[in-house]
């Protein structure tokens, strides 16, 4: 039997299983062998990454940040090679009451600032970044859901809202698109809450490879990135995963990021213990 | 084209003119005046698949992949196509259909097997004649024989009751088997279940009105309905309980309504015996069509009768009991001239029932010789 090309991804949600699943399907279709190796944390995922026990890691930023950092550590080399359309040019943005006392970013000093998980890039550490660099640094209420697994839970943003309309914050740092879902959802009405800051566009996940992985890296990216949304077999797994197309991966949208995980040391403690 | 969604936002519907717009033209330029539509817009975008760049104040979209590429319309909402093909699915007759619709077993999907062009009509004419059983029904009406008369009444309508179970539960069975693109035979056979759901109601009450327990249900009658649950194919199980089980019911609710010795006895048979003919006009029905296209089914369906038959051989039929029942009911007391009454309508019936057996079977194409034959097979237990 071919050897099987190995996936690494984190299981933030029961719907994990399927989607992989649903991928695993269509690879072996294509004749790619293909399996999938579940993880709880995106650090662990990593680690296992750099022993060569997956062949490609489904990394959040985050997480695409640990493996580049850590390779290049070791003098190897990371490389993003795939992402979904919906992964390029985020933004977050920070809410206040729009009947509150908080009338622009500067009155936010000193104020409470409602954020996701803390290893979450795009309700945390990318908007608390956005803020100090326009001078701000508050209180942070964290609201954890699912520790580990790089904010990918979008429990810890309705949960900062949902703070934030209780009053127990004074500003609440989740996704563009959360935005508008929490408003179909009727968390809150158009007019309740306004947009006090949104950061510069950044990127989301992708499919990392490290130097030395098997040829068929290759096949699979062929794969990936010739599934057609117009296709009924494939449509369902892209509708699960969130996406319409498949693109080439980059780098070029990590810079926000990179700045904060340095400005807050957020992954130092872990490149520290790697050994 | 260009889009001015005013000050309405995205957080207030207005992506359903961008919607519009991209679904007329594949590239739209947006514009408003909405304090996030900055935010909002690309968000929105990104997530539906559109690419979109910002220029000053306004945006311009371009439609992404479109989910209703390929999709396939299911058939013309007034008549149905010769055949459903599974991936159809549940979809409205007429629904245009997204390709990857999981296929569902609906084994029964084309038009020649189910299909009749009075279904429509009859399906019309149930749902406008449905009867309230709380009203419909004279429950209060005297009861004035004697006990070993309404002992047999209960009898007979413990026999129905078990009769009619086996009438809803026969179509019931098929209705899930049966693709819904034939929407007007799945709710025709739908309000047949709840016809027979209603009989089973009245004849329960009927029997309980003056006795606690109920009467006798016999191994043979039960065998002989046991083949009809079991029969696998929808022709064959509509012909053996439509067009000669229902249709000899036919013939005993009109016996009871004639000869039962109260009103409300008269009442319920009368009512259930407008619900029977219309089972028995839709089975005979498709039959005739499926008779048509199919002339071979004819040979199926006599085979069917003569299996039956010998299937039940060993059997009793018809308990003595009904039988007796039944003398007792119309003669309506123990006075010897009134038995002899009884008996002779219960021989009458017997034969009305024959009669209107052949009548039927030469609807759908049996020689006389043959149609009587096959009716002389027909089970003795008539359901």
């Amino acid at each position: 039997m071919a050897k099987q090309l190995v996936l690494g991804a984190v299981a933030y949600d029961a719907k994990v299983v399927p989607i992989w699943e649903g991928f695993k399907a269509y690879f072996e279709a294509a004749g790619l062998p293909f399996d999938y190796i579940l993880f709880s944390n995106y650090e662990r995922q990593v680690e296992a990454h750099l022993r060569g026990e997956v062949d490609v890691a489904w990394n959040s930023p985050l997480a695409w940040l640990e493996a580049e950092r850590a390779a290049i550590k070791r003098g190897r080399t990371a490389e993003a090679i795939a992402m979904r359309d919906t992964d390029c040019d985020l933004t977050s943005v920070v809410l206040v009451k729009a009947d509150g006392q908080v009338r622009e970013t500067a009155d936010l000093r000193g104020k409470r600032i409602g954020v996701g998980a803390d290893d979450s890039p795009q309700a945390t550490l990318i908007p608390l970044l956005a803020l100090a660099e326009a001078g701000v640094e508050g209180a942070v209420v964290r609201h954890d859901v699912l520790p580990g697994k790089h904010g990918d839970h979008i429990g810890g943003e309705r949960d900062a809202v949902k703070a934030l309309l209780a009053g127990t914050v004074d500003a609440a740092c989740v996704i563009d698109g959360n935005r508008l879902a929490f408003t179909r959802e009727g968390l809150f009405g158009p007019s309740a809450l306004r947009v006090i800051l949104q950061t510069a566009p950044y990127d989301h996940c992708n499919f990392t490879v490290l130097d030395g992985g098997p040829s068929s890296i290759g096949r699979f990216r062929e794969l990936l990135l010739a599934m057609s949304y117009e296709d009924p077999r494939v449509r369902p797994l892209l509708d699960m995963e969130g996406l319409k197309v498949w693109k080439p991966g980059r780098t070029s949208g990590y810079a926000l990021l990179e700045r904060a995980i340095d400005r807050y040391k957020t992954i130092e403690p872990w490149l520290a213990q790697l050994s | 084209m260009t889009l001015d969604l005013g000050d309405l936002g995205l957080d207030e519907g207005a992506h359903l003119l961008i919607k519009r717009a991209l679904a007329r033209d594949p590239t739209v330029t947006v514009r408003g005046s909405s304090a996030t539509l900055g935010i909002d817009l690309p968000a929105w975008a990104r997530a539906q698949g559109h690419s979109v760049s910002a220029h000053g104040g306004t945006f311009v979209l371009s439609r992404g992949p479109d989910r209703w590429s390929g999709a396939e319309r299911a058939g013309a909402v007034g008549a149905p196509e010769a055949r459903a093909p599974a991936h159809w699915g549940l979809a409205a007759r007429g629904a245009l259909v997204e390709r990857g619709a999981p296929e569902l077993d609906l084994p029964l999907s084309t038009r020649s097997e189910v299909w009749a062009d009075e279904a429509a009509r009859l399906y019309a004419q149930a749902a406008a004649a449905q009867w309230d059983p709380a009203t419909a029904i004279p429950w209060d009406a005297p009861i004035d024989h004697p006990d070993e008369v309404e002992d047999a009444v209960v009898q007979v309508m413990t026999y129905l009751i078990e009769n009619e179970t086996a009438a809803l539960l026969v179509p019931a069975r098929f209705l899930g088997r049966i693709h819904p693109h034939f929407r007007e035979v799945m709710q025709l056979l739908a309000i047949q279940a709840a016809d027979e759901a209603r009989h089973i109601e009245i004849f329960t009450r009927r029997a309980h009105l003056r006795r606690d327990v109920l009467g006798l249900s016999t191994a043979g009658g039960q065998a002989s309905l046991a083949s009809l649950f079991e029969e696998p194919d929808f022709a064959i199980a509509s012909f053996l309980l439509s067009v000669l089980g229902e249709g000899s019911f036919l013939s005993l609710l009109w016996f009871l309504r004639e000869h039962a010795p109260d009103q409300c006895t008269r009442e319920v048979a009368r009512f259930s015996a407008q619900d029977e003919a219309r089972h028995v006009a839709f089975g005979l029905a498709h039959l005739q069509r499926h008779v048509t296209e199919d002339p071979q089914l004819r040979e199926r369906l006599a085979a069917a009768i003569g299996r039956r038959h010998a299937s039940l051989a060993h059997t009793a039929g018809l308990n003595a009991e009904v039988f007796d029942a039944l003398i007792l009911l119309a003669a309506g007391s123990w006075d010897p001239a009134a038995l002899r009454r009884g008996h002779a309508a219960v021989v009458d019936l017997q034969r009305a029932m024959d009669d209107g057996r052949k009548q039927r079977l030469s609807r759908l194409g049996f020689a006389p010789d043959q149609a009587a034959a096959l009716s002389a097979l027909h089970t003795r237990n008539f359901m």
